[in-house]
């Protein structure tokens, strides 16, 4: 945040009129955002605790926590809760695994440094919902190599398409998510790396510090903040985007591949039960809540420890 | 890398082997992409999963570029990314100059509000936005997309905005406000033109973020003369019979605008993240 | 041409309280320079008399106009900030014509002013060139010309030399005082650097902590400090200050440091009943020898020379003193050597408020 300017003065009726230039500036945003974003939360919410059938006009009665009560009774949901956790901890585990090998190697200039370093970071412009479809492709035994590489390594009992195989189809979008993702980790551990000053690794040497020693007094504690801040908003960010399981599976076969952001949007658009899928989502707003208030607590056990 | 000539050498080739392996990695399903959408129809099944294309043609191509289904999704998504790429930009550059230059009361509350909105599971404002969007005469429209691409694009905007903004030195301004400007006026003829390269990278981030949307575009748009993109060829790709070679022909033009930016804002990237790490 | 009147304001950024009263007359065509250590609120008061921040309490008057509540561009002033603040995406000529064009000058009157500017400062071979084109002299007086063009009331600058170095310092202070006389506007100059101050001023501002000291001219506040503050401030090597006793006697008023006669003032000056008092006399006042006033014996300790002259560092009954000589002189450390002070050169302060004791 630069320094303040305060505000240029007129008269005193027109001082007072400049005072509301920021709030000028600002307010279109702002509304705007308000208005799609802020009030639809609130009203999506409110949506939870009532019967809504997009199609049914005499639908709409408050039912107080019934769409909860079927939620819990819901195994698709539940299945849904244990695939998102499978789903974000393996995403954001090798992104991160993968973007930080990257980073490290990234850190020093070699020849090509640039070249390669492009080439890696392209996934990342690449649109989701196309990354989506690309390794959907990918994966199909008609069109694309891998099953049929997958079977001659003796990975697969036959070349077949693992995205209609209920016990792996969330596989598929992992990897297509790792693919995706691992540049986004890439760069942010690099932009941090290279915010390390070099005489710090000049002084260690000095010192006699080896290659491992460096990394394990300098590097790591240098990028520990990064690290965790990175991960933690990236386990939101993941868990709450459902793109590449809509675009790849649609949850299925079955609900096997669903994840709770994208069980709410099938049960949106497919079912068009506005009320239970609100529900949902208003389930997940807790459970990422939850999740906030545990790294919170754990964070301040760690704080208080030191 | 130190030691011995032969240890460095193990070191070097260790190096370029695994970076080798993340760029084959990287480039694979592209490359893969493109070499579907080349190969013609009668060899196309016959030899999938050759890694070479045995003949080149471009009939796939032709035959996304003569199918008019695919000329209007094209269409509107170019409208619809555009336009909101604009839009975006300009209220970001606004709300971004605004915290930058400015302390003023409720500032911490606005930030607020749009880190917020950040952090929330989208899928939550489905159900509303659709039945909000519904008697307004917004679903089925290009422009109810456009509304909403621009506020969910609006704050990464306006922090990236605000740290270009924040890069220029607030003096710049008061010189020109001594020299006889409206503050507006220093916008304007000081401000804007030093931050036209901040500016060009917002609206490829935007672009590229609306380009690429495809849950909302889903739900609000299920009429064909209004589907972008990604809808038309996600549609495309469920029909009983499946043409993969034109499919892949129409992913490669989709890519195509995408990689025009990614080159023009490549720069930007590393900026464009520590200003919203959030976002993907 | 314009007086700048400042009457009793205050600046406080939140709980802060930056500017504590501050009141200030400027005379048309004076050259005043405000000077002080850092943080001590030069710029803020430089930025409420420009407009880009707005006071919280008191008046400020240019012209004999009240200006508070005018926007800077209404102020009629000019401004020349320390990072030159040249608009990067103008060349030269643009750069020092922007307020011209703003006031929709015709392109040829502007062309005619710009280059008559630019002939001033030297600048007639830079017009076309983009400011990171430029040595950091060159921007400067393209800061300079930008201000000069305005033909304005008053000028205003922030340090404008703080990013040169030491030569180039010393050339453009005498450039600008220059055109000062040249143009005979009103200028307010701010700067942390004493010696600029002095060789600049017509008047200098001494100030502290949001509040000024001392107003006056140079050498008034060389040869008359009116605090501790200022004595210490102004001159290099800085004044000496020393903790002594000053008892009233039959014949004036007899000095001691550490026990040891010093000096004797007249009868005239006050003195607090305590009898402790800091004594201030500057280097170069002090001669080594025995003179007409009173002989006090120092032990020398270490000698600086510059070639022109030296700086003695002595030990007087336990506290370190600097003496500043034009003479050549061997000195082993340890060796006694005997100081004359003159009672006419010494200043007496009061050690709890630091004011001046007459
Ligand atoms: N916008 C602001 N918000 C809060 N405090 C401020 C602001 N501007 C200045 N200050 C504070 O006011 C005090 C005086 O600042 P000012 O810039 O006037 O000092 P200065 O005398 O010009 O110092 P220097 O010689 O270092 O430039 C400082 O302590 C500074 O931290
Ligand atoms: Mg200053």
């Amino acid at each position: 945040m630069s320094a303040t300017v305060s505000l240029p003065t007129g008269s005193r009726a027109r001082r007072r009129l400049l005072m509301f230039e920021p709030y000028l500036y600002s307010a279109p945003a702002l509304l705007l955002v308000a208005a799609t974003t802020l009030i639809p939360i609130v009203i999506g919410i409110s949506y939870a605790f009532r019967n809504i059938m997009l199609l049914d006009p005499t639908s709409g009665d408050f039912v107080g926590l019934d769409n909860f009560r079927e939620l819990l009774r819901d195994a698709s949901f539940w299945n849904a809760l244990k695939n998102t956790v499978v789903w974000t901890a393996s995403c954001v585990g090798f992104q991160f695994l993968f973007g930080l090998i990257l980073a490290l190697m990234l850190n020093r200039p070699f020849p090509g440094r640039a070249l390669i370093q492009a080439t890696i970071f392209l996934p990342w412009a690449i649109p989701t919902f196309l990354v989506g479809m690309n390794w959907s492709w990918l994966l199909n035994p008609a069109i694309g190599p891998l099953p049929h590489w997958a079977y001659a390594l003796g990975l697969m009992n036959a070349p077949d398409n693992i995205l209609s195989d209920p016990d792996y189809a969330l596989w598929g979008p992992i990897f297509a998510g790792i693919w995706w993702g691992t540049p986004f980790f890439a760069i942010t551990l690099l932009a941090a790396l290279q915010s390390i000053p070099r005489e710090i690794y000049e002084a260690a040497e000095i010192d006699g510090a080896g290659g491992l020693e460096r990394f394990r007094s300098i590097t790591l504690p240098f990028l520990a903040p990064t690290m965790v801040i990175t991960v933690l908003l990236r386990t939101i960010w993941v868990a709450n985007s459902p793109e590449l399981i809509v675009v790849m599976t649609k949850g299925g076969p079955a609900d096997a591949s669903q994840i709770v952001a994208s069980y709410v949007f099938t049960q949106a658009y497919q079912g068009l039960n506005f009320g239970y899928a609100s529900a949902v989502a208003t389930a997940l707003v807790l459970l990422l809540l939850v999740y906030a208030f545990l790294l919170i607590a754990i964070r301040q056990t760690m704080l208080g420890r030191r | 890398m130190r030691g011995s000539p032969r240890v460095r050498l193990i070191k070097w080739s260790l190096h370029y082997g695994v970076l080798f392996l993340f760029v084959v990695a990287a480039l694979f399903p592209l490359y893969w992409l493109v070499k579907i959408s080349l190969t013609p129809n009668d060899s196309l099944y016959t030899h999938s999963i050759d890694l070479w294309p045995a003949t080149i043609s471009l009939e796939h191509y032709a035959t996304v570029i003569g199918n008019s289904d695919f000329l209007l999704f094209f269409r509107n998504s170019i409208i619809v990314s555009g336009v909101t790429a604009i839009a975006s930009t300009l209220l970001a550059a606004a709300a971004g100059y605004a915290f930058s230059r400015f302390v003023f009361r409720g500032r911490y509350w606005i930030v607020g509000v749009m880190l917020v909105t950040q952090m929330f599971p989208l899928v939550i404002v489905i159900t509303p936005i659709f039945s909000i969007f519904g008697p307004l005469g917004l679903t089925n429209s290009l422009t109810g997309l456009i509304i909403i691409y621009t506020a969910f694009n609006i704050p990464f905007a306006t922090f990236l905005m605000q740290s270009f903004f924040d890069g220029i030195p607030k003096e710049l301004e008061e010189a020109a406000m001594i020299d006889g400007a409206t503050r507006f006026k220093a916008l304007l003829q000081i401000i804007a033109p030093l931050t036209l390269p901040g500016i060009a990278a917002t609206m490829g981030f935007c672009f590229t973020g609306a380009w690429g949307e495809i849950l909302f575009a889903l739900l609000l748009n299920s009429a064909a003369s209004t589907s972008t993109f990604p809808v038309g060829l996600l549609l495309y790709s469920t029909r009983a019979t499946i043409e993969f070679g034109p499919m892949m022909a129409a992913g490669v033009l989709a890519l195509l605008p995408v990689c025009i930016f990614f080159f023009l804002i490549q720069r930007y990237l590393v900026q464009g993240l520590t200003a919203g790490a959030v976002k993907g | 041409m314009a007086s700048i009147d400042i009457k009793n304001v205050r600046k406080d950024f939140g709980p802060v309280s930056v500017l504590k009263g501050v009141d200030l007359a400027i005379a048309s065509g004076e050259f005043a320079v405000l000077v002080g250590p850092s943080g001590c609120g030069k710029s803020t008061l430089l930025r409420l008399i420009a407009g880009l921040e707005d006071a919280s309490s008191g008046e400020i008057h240019i012209g004999g106009r009240r200006v508070d509540d005018l926007p800077p561009r209404d102020r009629d002033i000019a401004m020349v900030f320390q990072s030159y603040a040249l608009y990067p995406h103008m060349n030269v000529r643009d750069n020092m014509g922007y307020s011209l064009r703003l006031k929709r000058t015709p392109q040829a009157r502007i062309a005619e002013i710009v280059g008559r500017a630019g002939a001033k400062l030297g600048l007639e071979a830079l017009g076309e060139r983009k400011p990171r084109e430029l040595s950091g002299g060159q921007r400067q007086r393209v800061a300079m010309g930008r201000a000069i063009v305005r033909n304005p009331k008053a000028f205003l600058f922030d340090e404008p030399l703080s990013n040169l170095d030491a030569r180039m310092r010393e050339q453009m202070r005498f450039e600008i005082r220059k055109l000062h006389r040249d143009l005979g506007a009103t200028s307010v100059y701010v700067t942390h650097d004493q010696i600029e101050a002095m060789t600049m001023a017509d008047r200098i501002v001494a100030m502290n902590a949001g509040i000024i000291q001392q107003v006056g001219t140079p050498l008034e506040l060389y040869d008359d400090p009116a605090n501790v503050f200022v004595a210490g401030f102004i001159g290099s090597p800085a004044m000496n200050f020393l903790t002594g006793e000053a008892r009233r006697g039959e014949t004036g008023v007899a000095l001691s440091v550490g026990g040891k006669a010093f000096c004797t003032l007249p009868q005239a000056v006050a003195v607090p009943e305590d009898g402790r008092v800091t004594i201030g006399i500057r280097p170069e006042r002090i001669r080594i020898g025995v003179g007409a006033g009173q002989a006090v014996e120092a032990a020398a300790d270490l000698v600086e020379t510059t070639g022109a002259a030296s700086v003695v560092h002595v030990d007087l009954a336990g506290q370190a003193m600097k003496i500043f000589t034009t003479e050549r002189l061997q000195l082993s450390q340890g060796q006694r050597i005997p100081l004359a002070i003159e009672a006419k050169d010494v200043c007496l302060f009061d050690p709890a408020g630091g004011g001046r004791l007459r």
